[in-house]
């Protein structure tokens, strides 16, 4: 049939089953805007470009489907850069759709004219400008197949406003499964040896693991060959936290999984890829000369951070299933039942997310943003199933948390926890507005401890005690702006309302604000 | 440790942008590049670029993978310099006084570059060859006053 660019953007959009977009209007992609109300498509308006390409990214995350952002050109586009940075960070397949100005003008500096895609090209796993309807449809096609396929990522599709109004040729073709793959296999039967002959393996898990969906793949390993599991901060989910095996989230913070890193005889890495973050233990891997198997989607990973004995390049799922019954399946009790005792983390933050694990379903969705209150909750939280945790662990983006609990809860239909910090939320608040809007069932916790709490514990630590910009005390009173956004919203303003509190604020269905009083020295 | 020169020959699809995403990659990355050159092939839907690298083992083994993975890439080929013909092109002007044009041809002759322009005070060689060959030319240039030259960076074909 022969239709317009809008309508083939649209219907190329229903063909990958998108069922929710985000995004912001601009007079770039007016037609986009207008042929929308004529698809069954929901469309979330957010109070900022920023925000909408974070609750895509929430989407993603809680769904593994991919996550779709549409914006104007020019502030439009340039809102979703760190979106998109983040994305590309964490692995997370994205399309992010932008308007510019008619092909005809591109290159004159037109009003509201950005090259977006020259701008976030370190930032993408591929980008096009579109040049004509007739490649619309394909483009859309690739952009959501390269997204999806391999190591997962960003796409960005910058198309100039009068294709939308360009007619072309389009005709429905249904998306080909994207099936998970193994690359390169040299190393199988070495890497088998290698576990066959291990007394005391560690397998670390990380981000990869989720997006390969290979939680019951790495239990049977770990069970089969007596492995000890910890996980990255991308990998908290990856296994259950009560999996027998589990030891913990890798962390400069935390000692159980750096004991067993020392005393393990192999460390077998899933989809991980080492990052600066876990710096101590990195340096610790590389003094013991470890023998390390890594198995990752992505080649360039292999020996990118720590040189590894031996790899297999690869989905996990399909690695982890050709290497089971090449095991021989050493029962090692002892190793197992070896207790690295770790020492817990105690402090009021930690008390209302322990006592609020008790009150809610185990499935239930946390979403963190970036400081303090961020390493407590993925230290401390009980998480039992993968797609349940969610936090910007590679680009480590205050205000991605409101953005990304509205795209969790939109995914999932279902409660989402969102534990903020007093400078995270203060970045993109203005989500309230959308949270609210769309009645989600999401419960904000501002862990308040007047401060930029990790930079101040920086400048403690580093700085002799130079606090410099770093202790906010502000005068904002959170339970009455989030009333007057038409969020429900309480305080805890002692250890003994705790309890009281979150029963109060769990009888609600909608938004709900919680001001936690923290102790501004706590850690 | 060890550093080595690679050849790095990578068929990339013609696609908008490739080319800064490509060389975007080895200065975002920290790589060196020695030189680098983009060519037409025989088939209209792809260029090659041709970038010679130096680096450690592991540094050239992450710049191949880095490179690969990028969806325009078709082919890379890692070579080191003995698997190859390479060859660079060197255009060179010189201030040569007419008394010592015939030193000159005779340094052409021995390189087996050219002369392709001579004026009153100065001549522009044309020469193709190595890397190597190319800087030792230049270096006997020197003392007759270079006013100025282009060269291109490298194209490689793998031998046999
Ligand atoms: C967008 C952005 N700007 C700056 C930083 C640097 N940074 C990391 S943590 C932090 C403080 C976070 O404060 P808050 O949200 O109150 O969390 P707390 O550490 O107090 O729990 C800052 C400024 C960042 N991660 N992201
Ligand atoms: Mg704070």
């Amino acid at each position: 049939m022969r239709i317009n660019g809008a309508e083939i953007l649209m219907n190329c959009l229903i063909e990958q089953g998108v069922d929710t977009i985000f995004g912001y209007p601009g007079a770039s992609v007016l037609a986009v805007y207008d042929t929308l109300l004529d698809f069954p498509v929901r469309h979330i308006l957010t109070a900022h470009e920023q925000g909408a390409c974070f609750a895509a990214e929430g989407y993603s995350r809680a769904s593994g489907k991919v996550g779709v952002v549409l914006t104007t050109s020019g502030p439009g586009a340039t809102n979703l850069v760190t979106g998109i940075a983040d994305a590309y960070m964490d692995s997370i397949p994205l399309v992010a759709i932008t308007g510019n100005v008619s092909l005809d003008n591109l290159g004159h500096d037109c009003f509201q004219e950005i090259d977006i895609f020259g701008m976030t090209l370190p930032i993408v796993k591929y980008s096009y400008i579109v040049k004509s309807a007739k490649e619309l449809a394909h483009t859309v096609r690739e952009a959501f197949r390269i997204a999806q396929s391999g190591r997962k990522g960003p796409v960005l599709i910058d198309i100039p406003t009068n294709i939308f109004n360009e007619i072309s040729e389009y005709e429905l073709i249904a998306p080909e499964p994207i099936l998970p793959k193994l690359i390169d296999t040299t190393d199988l039967v070495k890497i088998a040896t290698l576990i066959n002959s291990s007394e005391r393996p560690l397998i670390y898990a990380g981000g990869g693991v989720i997006a390969s969906g290979a939680t019951e793949q790495v239990k049977a390993l770990s069970t089969k060959i007596s492995a000890h599991v910890a996980v990255s901060f991308m990998g908290i989910g990856a296994v259950p936290s009560s999996f027998k095996n589990y030891i913990g989230v890798a962390s400069n913070r935390t000692t159980a999984p750096t004991t067993a890193l020392k005393e393990c005889d192999l460390l077998i890495c899933l989809g991980t890829r080492f990052n600066s973050r876990t710096e101590s233990n990195n340096k610790l891997l590389t003094k013991r000369k470890l023998p390390i198997v890594h198995i990752d989607i992505d080649n360039a990973e292999i020996d990118k951070n720590i040189p590894t004995t031996r790899a297999i390049v690869g989905d996990v799922i399909l690695a982890i299933e050709e290497l089971l019954p090449r095991l021989n399946g050493n029962a090692n009790e002892e190793w197992l039942a070896r207790d690295f005792g770790e020492k817990p983390i105690k402090n009021r933050a930690v008390d209302i997310l322990n006592s609020l694990s008790k009150k809610v379903d185990k499935q239930t969705i946390i979403v963190t943003d970036v400081g303090l209150h961020q390493l407590w909750t993925a230290l401390t939280y009980p998480v039992e199933t993968p797609r349940s945790f969610l936090t910007s662990g590679g680009l480590g983006v205050m205000g991605f948390g409101l953005g990304a609990a509205i795209g969790a809860a939109l995914a999932s239909g279902k409660r989402v926890i969102l534990v903020t910090g007093d400078g995270s939320f203060n970045m993109n608040l203005n989500e309230l507005a959308t949270a609210v809007k769309n009645k989600l069932g999401i419960m904000i916790l501002v862990m308040n401890n007047s401060s930029l709490g990790m930079i101040r514990q920086i400048q403690q630590e580093n700085f002799s005690r130079r606090y410099s910009q770093s202790t906010l005390y502000l005068k904002t009173d959170y339970v009455a702006f989030a009333k007057s956004f038409g969020a429900d919203a309480y305080s805890i303003e002692q250890s003994d309302d705790i309890d009281k509190i979150l029963d109060m604020a769990l009888r609600h269905k909608t938004p709900v604000v919680i001001d936690c009083k923290i102790p501004i020295n706590d850690k | 440790m060890e550093t080595e020169k690679r050849i790095i020959s990578i068929l990339v699809k013609n696609q908008p942008g490739v080319l800064s995403r490509i060389s975007g990659l080895f200065s975002r990355r920290g790589y060196n590049i020695d030189s680098l050159s983009v060519c037409a092939t025989e088939d209209d839907r792809y260029s090659r670029m041709t970038i010679t690298v130096t680096g450690t083992k592991a540094t050239v083994k992450q710049i191949i993978s880095q490179v690969e993975k990028q969806e325009d890439v078709e082919k890379v080929l890692d070579f080191d310099e003995y698997a190859v013909v390479f060859r660079e092109l060197l255009l060179i002007k010189v201030n040569v006084k007419s008394s010592e044009r015939s030193q000159i041809v005779d340094l052409c002759e021995i390189f087996k570059a050219k002369a392709i322009d001579i004026c009153e005070e100065t001549m522009i060689l044309e020469l193709t060859g190595s890397t190597q060959k190319i800087d030792a030319f230049i270096k006997i240039l020197i003392p007759y006053t270079i006013i100025e030259m282009a060269r291109t960076g490298g194209a490689a074909l793998e031998r046999g």
